[in-house]
């Protein structure tokens, strides 16, 4: 049979096994890594707390709270981060340590025995994205603070901390990353877009080994604090890549491997099957890039001062405008032309609910090429405040690295607009290419699914247009 | 020898005179105040001589304007300038360069100059590419099952 390939010249099932490499071998079974990660990053969120917390009220451009958080982190996070190495935040976030501390009885070593904690499970019927939609699309409607006040940003990410800690003290493992932190849900979605894979090599050895020290962990390391079950896991959406089953896998049969970006966009399976959640985190991905660009880069004043709460009445609007649009706007329009496209398919045996939920994976690329574009318009204009705040974290005067007094300059402004269009037609690209193979597997004949395919299309061409007015046009 | 020089002599007046009617000259006055300037979008042509003169209605601000890097700033009773050949093509932002308080990062306006090719350019590319991928897929199907049924 002939294989798939991504634009005739990726083969969707090439993989590149980074840990063959011994070096890479080594660092993913050692105890050590993450964890030092982990630390590094803690302190540099404790910086981000000080500094939030001292900066107060105070124009957020010159705190190295908002600047790192906002301007250097999402960009990484967008960039890099989800599109190349997936989950990868997940691997160094320091958000959940007090509670793997508290849980794990240490950070360092495994120990023996039951973990601390009531390690309540998580309800059934909320183990999906649900949570994670409203809390994530609850934290933009104070957008308008998090992103300038540094104070608010102190009260933001010492909430997340404490609510980590606070579920890890109630709930097993990691329940908080899975089910909770607003920001793991699009890194999940997202992340089925990445480069980057953590797998099972070969499917024998999992089988005839029991137990499966991947899930109930060994002396070596931890069971999954994903509750996954790293032996026949097929997408990334729920694995933060800590790592523990590199480390407890006898067989050292556990793979990081390089992928064609995209690849679990195709994967629908009966213990990871596509649905309406992430269907959901999809639409308000888009939805708030939208609203965002509209209120950060647009030049209309009635946004901003709705945003920024300038009266309760234009804020409150702003909340209900900004939850609409995200929660039944967006995804009402979607429902059209999934309808379309089940009228034009003549399958009447399809549900309308499966040609809605399949087709809405094809904004995975499309929503993480608008967020790069998005954050393009951030970082290349206001990335110079960073150098002030490296050296002059907490506003105190100081100058640690020389570059306190370094003029706001704002670079590539003239390619700008050029660099948001290219990356928009990037990733229109591939959800093209991959919207089409989805439409294959929606509709069983092939005639179908090319007829079924042109209002998704249609959709997909006309939200990249809608998108490269607001990047580029008037 | 003298024929040839007057000739020059006169084309060249004419060249000066007609480069100097296609640019016209626009002047701008616009208001800025936390965190809002207006207008909020100005629209020139390609080859305009503009004349910004910023007003401050509240603190201190600054306009900086993308892809031109130029800039000025003012406060309340004292008016910045700039000018500037719109030599540029597309949309450019123009943005606060002196900070006025926490949403300062995210006070901007559009400038732009006509004809906006960069933006028109995109659309025909994306509908190239949009329209040549459905061509792709149906012919290539088309092979695929004529070779099927072969």
């Amino acid at each position: 049979m002939e294989k798939d390939k991504l634009f005739g010249l990726i083969d969707l099932d090439a993989r590149i096994e980074l840990t063959r490499f011994k070096p890479i071998r080594w660092l993913l079974k050692s105890r050590w890594f993450p964890l030092l990660l982990i630390l590094f990053n803690l302190a540099v969120f404790m910086v981000i707390l000080i500094a939030g917390f001292v900066g107060g009220y105070s124009a957020g451009n010159y705190n190295f709270g908002i600047m790192v958080v906002w301007i250097l982190w999402w960009v990484l996070l967008m960039f890099m981060l989800v599109p190349v190495f997936a989950r990868a935040w997940c691997l160094m976030c320091p958000f959940p340590v007090f509670g793997d501390w508290f849980q794990r009885r240490g950070l360092f070593q495994v120990k023996p025995g039951n973990p601390n904690g009531l390690n309540i499970k998580w309800p059934k019927s909320l183990k999906n994205m649900w949570v994670m939609n409203f809390l994530f699309l609850g934290t933009t409607f104070f957008s308008g603070f998090f992103t300038v006040r540094p104070f608010a940003t102190f009260i933001l990410l010492g909430g997340i901390i404490m609510v980590a800690f606070l579920v890890g003290l109630i709930f097993e493992k990691r329940t908080f990353c899975l089910y909770l932190c607003p920001v793991s849900g699009f890194q999940g979605l997202y992340s089925q877009f990445g480069m980057t894979e953590i797998r099972r090599k070969d499917f024998e050895i999992c089988k005839k080994h029991i137990p499966k020290t991947c899930f109930v962990g060994n002396e070596k390391g931890h069971g999954c604090p994903w509750l996954l079950t790293p032996f026949d896991f097929k997408k990334n959406t729920y694995c933060g890549m800590c790592l523990e089953c590199f480390k407890t896998c006898p067989y050292d049969n556990m793979a990081l491997n390089l992928r064609p970006p995209g690849v679990d966009l195709l994967a629908d399976t009966k213990r990871e099957p596509r649905g309406l959640d992430e269907a959901w985190k999809a639409f308000i991905m888009l939805g708030i890039a939208i609203v965002f660009f509209l209120a950060f880069q647009g030049p209309w004043g009635f946004i901003k001062d709705a945003v920024r709460a300038t009266t309760l009445s234009s804020f409150l609007a702003y909340i209900f405008a900004h939850t609409v649009f995200n929660l039944l706007l967006i995804p009402g329009i979607f429902l059209v032309f999934a309808a379309l496209s089940k009228l034009f398919s003549g399958n009447k045996e399809v549900p309308l609910k499966k040609v809605f939920v399949n087709f809405a994976y094809t904004l995975v690329p499309m929503g993480l090429g608008v967020w790069i574009g998005f954050s393009l318009g951030i970082i290349l204009p206001n990335g110079s405040y960073l150098l002030h705040i490296i050296s002059d974290p907490f506003g105190w005067g100081w100058n640690l690295f020389g570059t306190a007094h370094f003029p706001w300059t704002p670079v590539f402004t003239y390619p700008l607009g050029y660099l948001q269009g290219v990356v928009l037609l990037i990733f229109y690209i591939f959800s093209l290419a991959y919207g089409f193979r989805i439409s294959k597997q929606t509709y069983p004949e092939l005639n179908q699914a090319k007829r079924g395919w042109l209002p998704i299309f249609s959709f997909l061409t006309l939200i990249t247009l809608v998108f490269l007015w607001l990047f580029l046009g008037t | 020898m003298k024929y040839r020089a007057f000739v020059l002599t006169i084309l060249c007046i004419l060249f000066s005179a007609g480069t100097a009617l296609a640019r016209s000259e626009k002047l701008f006055e616009v208001k800025a105040k936390k965190f809002v300037y207006t207008p909020n979008v100005i629209k020139v042509d390609k080859g305009d001589l503009v004349r910004i003169r910023l007003i401050s209605e509240d603190v201190t601000h600054g306009l900086f304007v993308d892809g031109y890097n130029v800039q000025t700033s003012a406060y309340p009773g004292q008016d910045g300038s700039i000018t500037f050949v719109a030599d540029k093509a597309g949309r450019f932002t123009f943005r606060c360069s002196v900070t006025c308080g926490e949403f300062h990062p995210y006070m901007t306006g559009y400038l732009v100059v006509a004809p906006n090719s960069r933006f028109w350019g995109y659309v025909i590319l994306t509908l190239v590419i949009g329209l040549g991928s459905i061509a792709f897929v149906f012919a290539k199907n088309r092979k695929e099952q004529e070779d099927g049924k072969g």
